[in-house]
């Protein structure tokens, strides 16, 4: 190629770039009916959401619904989903959001420690929560193994997936579920540290990095039971995914926390507001979440199976700041040496 | 090529040193600089506040990072693995460089234009393709996931391209005469390969197995899926580092990436020195 | 060899290919079966929708604006390298290779640590309304980071390799540098160069994690194809994730194909 050749070449890259610069707002949907692009409202206010993975389903459906709402009229959307963790440390580096949904407490704290979130966001929506989940048992279509409860997963030759509480903050909710149920709620931490030892050390043989990998693995073939939030095993199932789930007999209520940042443009309450409304509700019901609004609750109880010795939540267990340090610090928490010890016990 | 007279013969350097120092102030200095400068900007700088921010919480604690038994472990493992990968592709991806440029079959073109896919695949989906050939519904009735194994097979795959890309150039401008001559005198093909052959592949095979290695210590994606995660058994250094970051330890993520950083210097400054000796040896 | 005998050459080329269908070829035939398994149509609506127009422009743009840049660094470097004579040659010939080796994860870490709030200069760029993560120029810089040693890495060996003896003719002849270097010096190394540029594009439409950490994932704006297909594995879109990935199979291919008939050429007038 002589250096002609790329003189004459050098405008038609340019043309290129320039159309590609042009060309590079595309839209947001990705789907094939495109309705209303979601970002860039005409003249009118955009807000950012940034939220864990799993209710881009719901927001999918919920967003639309609400642009045509006096209160959602002209406001357009700009969207971003990831893991937990990742996104919590992205708005803290910088990323513009208005509206923040994550999947457990520690993930906004940090936000409120940079001063991004107010100290009293729970107070905007249900003590911050638009809709609940519980960690369930997903196993595989007709439950072979006749697996039910905590005690089942420990039961000779079971093999359980979850993924990797280090990395997967919402993993933890999974573990936590089983020190509750098997530590008499908290009250009893040493019998339910043994559970999870038993679990981690024996029955536990692959942590992915995160929920969707774990739920990956377990379809590919691996384990024969997936610690899952409730809601994502439904929503799996309403993707085509073959699998079955159960609820155990007691468990964790999964609360993911939502909050509006300081800096948030006012629509951002309007769509908050908006989320504890009937109509998105019921979307969060049929995606398999727990609408936490009681009259929706009641009118989809049919979707969700009730725990025998009931639901329990991390307000009984002692709340996140102290069962996050001591469980879960990667030095001292009594997790992190439970790993350590599943680590030893299965290097060749 | 349009450019005839090789570089070697007893009169060049003389006169090429001549010529070289002649020439060497004004394009030698604006390379220089301006390479210099853009290598600042884009990677030493940026790299340096992972340095400075490993060493925020002071030397201590990065010496309590990086020695915390998981992470030796995750380094250890990180080492042999990426050894050993960069050994294996070192062989194969001669002997493959060797098929492509001596050999002749049908569909050759194809099979070249091959090699570089890993380089284009995102990582994640190697991952998923490779768990769904190799792990547990393997139509091939193999299944290696998440053991050491899973993760030396994501890797063979990501540094792919490195040995043989290194190689095949150098074994296209190889000098036949030689090896002519040496038939002629009655070498075996063994011999020929042997003596003539290996030691002008040298640094090119080092070369591209020093990069391969960098890749393999350095690679995250692919090898996630399909590993599994397990600390101590087949948790790699950097998604160790990651398991930092997300529990907000990222001055231990920062500590873990300095080790390995250096680890690859040292090895990618002896492979370096290694390959210019073997290319010094070239003129005699 | 000047005559190989046919059994051992054979035998050779079975354990080549044999190597490469293990590692390279079923796997990515196994993406390409598994992307047009539900048929054509359903690919085609796969890579039109609006999302993915976006992010396939957003790489592309990236990727024309990275390469380049990284290309004349990489000829700058070369003759750096080749041609001069300055202290701590050596340690800047390892430094190149840096980006070889740094996890993806640590990439994005750095930048962050620079341009994120709280960062070296992420407060004042902030203060300033200057969005340099979390935007495209992020995604820009982290994809220079990581293609920035493969145009140097092929342009050294063939500057070293042809010697500067035209070079030093043209010289005398009364040439300035800037005309050597056009009229000697870059059809010499051609070939080098355009090998680095097709291994940095295919490299850098195919990075994940840097750009996953700076980008901001914000859909429709920040989303490069191998964001997107991570997002529809997330959503269960296998098809559309893979039907992505063929995607960038397919652009890496078109590069590739350039490649080979440079290979080709090469390998005719050598």
């Amino acid at each position: 190629m002589s250096v002609d050749k790329l003189r004459k070449l050098t405008p038609v890259l340019l043309v290129v770039a320039t159309a590609f610069a042009v060309g590079a707002c595309g839209g947001a949907e990705d789907t094939k009916d495109a309705a209303a692009g979601s970002s860039g409202g005409d003249g009118g206010k955009t807000l950012s959401l940034v939220a864990f993975s799993t209710p881009q389903v719901v927001y999918d459906e919920v967003i639309p619904e609400f642009e045509k709402t006096p209160e959602g009229e002209g406001v357009g959307f700009k969207t971003s989903y990831g893991g937990s963790g990742d996104q919590s440390r992205a708005v803290e580096a910088g990323l513009k959001a208005d509206i923040v949904h994550l999947s457990l407490e520690p993930d906004v704290t940090r936000l409120v420690d940079a001063g991004l979130v107010s100290g009293n966001w729970q107070s905007e929506a249900k003590d911050g929560v638009i809709a609940d989940s519980v960690v369930a048992f997903a196993v595989r279509a007709g439950n072979p193994k006749n697996i039910q409860d905590w005690d089942d997963l420990l039961k000779p030759g079971v093999e359980v997936v979850t993924p990797n509480p280090f990395s997967s903050g919402g993993a933890k909710w999974n573990l936590l579920a089983g020190y509750g149920a098997k530590g008499d709620l908290g009250k009893k931490p040493e019998a339910g540290l043994d559970y999870l030892r038993s679990l981690m050390t024996e029955h536990v043989k692959v942590q992915d990095k995160s929920a969707r990998e774990a739920l990956q693995t377990f379809l590919g073939g691996q384990g024969d039971v997936l610690l899952a939030y409730e809601n994502e095993a439904i929503t799996a199932q309403k993707k085509g995914e073959e699998i079955d789930y159960v609820v155990p007999s007691s468990s964790l209520l999964i609360e993911t926390p939502i909050a509006v940042t300081n800096d948030a443009a006012p629509e951002a309450k309007a769509f908050l507001q908006y989320l504890l409304s009937e109509p998105a509700q019921t979307k969060f019901a049929e995606w398999g979440y727990r609408p936490v609004d009681k009259q929706v609750y009641e009118a989809n109880k049919s979707r969700f199976k009730q725990p025998a010795d009931g639901i329990f939540t991390m307000a009984e267990l002692g709340g996140w700041e102290k069962l996050n340090t001591e469980l879960f610090d990667p030095e001292d928490g009594s997790v992190a040496a439970i790993e350590e010890e599943a680590g030893v016990s299965t290097a060749s | 090529m349009s450019v005839a007279a090789p570089a070697s013969g007893p009169s060049a350097p003389l006169s090429a040193g001549r010529a070289r120092r002649r020439r060497r102030a004004p394009a030698g200095s604006l390379a220089v600089g301006v390479s210099t400068l853009w290598l600042s900007l884009i990677v030493l700088i940026p790299l340096a506040a992972v340095v400075t921010r490993a060493f925020d919480a002071g030397l201590g604690e990065v010496w309590d990072s990086v020695t915390s038994r998981q992470a030796v472990s995750a380094l250890r493992f990180t080492l042999i693995v990426s050894l050993f990968v960069a050994a294996l592709n070192a062989a194969f991806g001669t002997l493959v460089a060797w098929v492509l440029v001596r050999d002749r079959f049908r569909g050759k073109s194809l099979v070249n234009a091959l090699i570089d896919l890993p380089f284009a695949l995102p990582t994640i989906v190697a991952g998923l393709t490779l768990l769904a050939l190799y792990g547990p519904s393997s139509p091939v009735g193999v299944n290696v996931a998440f053991t050491k194994v899973a993760v030396a097979m994501a890797l063979l795959f990501v540094t792919l391209p490195f040995v043989i890309r290194s190689v095949q150039p150098v074994l296209i401008e190889l000098d036949r005469e030689m090896e002519e001559a040496a038939a002629s005198l009655g070498a075996s093909n063994a011999t020929i390969f042997r003596r003539i052959i290996f030691p002008n592949l040298m640094p090119a095979i080092l070369s591209g197995a020093a990069l391969a290695f960098s890749r393999a210590v350095g690679e995250f994606g692919s090898i996630v899926l399909l590993s599994g995660n397990i600390p101590f058994d087949t948790q790699v250094a950097s998604v160790y580092a990651f398991k930092q970051i997300e529990s907000d330890n990222v001055n231990g993520a920062a500590a873990v990436s300095v080790v390995l950083l250096a680890l690859s210097l040292v090895v990618l400054l002896g492979i370096r020195s290694v390959e210019r000796w073997g290319a010094r040896d070239d003129q005699h | 060899m000047t005559s190989t005998s046919r059994a051992s050459r054979l035998t050779l080329r079975l354990i080549a290919l044999a190597y490469l269908a293990v590692l390279l070829v079923v796997p990515v035939g196994v993406v390409f079966y598994r992307t047009f398994e539900h048929g054509v149509i359903a690919v085609y609506d796969s890579i039109t929708t609006p999302a993915a127009i976006s992010a396939f422009f957003l790489t592309l743009e990236v990727t024309l604006i990275a390469v380049p840049l990284n290309a004349i660094f990489g000829v700058l470097a070369a003759i750096a390298l080749v041609r001069g004579r300055f202290p701590g040659k050596r340690l800047f010939d390892a430094l190149i290779d840096l980006p070889f080796a740094v996890s993806p994860i640590v990439v994005g870490l750095a930048l962050l640590l620079i341009y994120g709030r709280g960062g070296w200069l992420g407060d004042w760029l902030l203060d300033n309304g200057i969005q340099v993560v979390f935007s495209t120029p992020g995604i820009v810089l982290a994809t220079i980071f990581i293609t920035l040693p493969f145009v140097a890495r092929e342009v050294a060996p063939v500057l070293r390799e042809i010697g500067d003896e035209q070079e030093q003719a043209a010289a005398t002849l009364g040439a300035s540098a800037w005309q050597t270097f056009r009229r000697v010096t870059l059809p010499a190394i051609r070939w080098g160069l355009i090998y680095g540029v097709v291994l940095s594009t295919a490299r850098a439409i195919g990075e994940f994690g840097a750009v996953s950490v700076v980008s901001g994932k914000i859909g429709g704006e920040t989303e490069t194809l191998t964001l997107l297909v991570e997002k529809r594995f997330q959503n269960f879109d296998l098809a559309g994730a893979y039907a992505a990935s063929a995607l960038l199979a397919v652009i890496a291919f078109v590069t590739l194909a350039g490649m080979t008939l440079v290979n080709k050429r090469e390998e005719d007038t050598t």
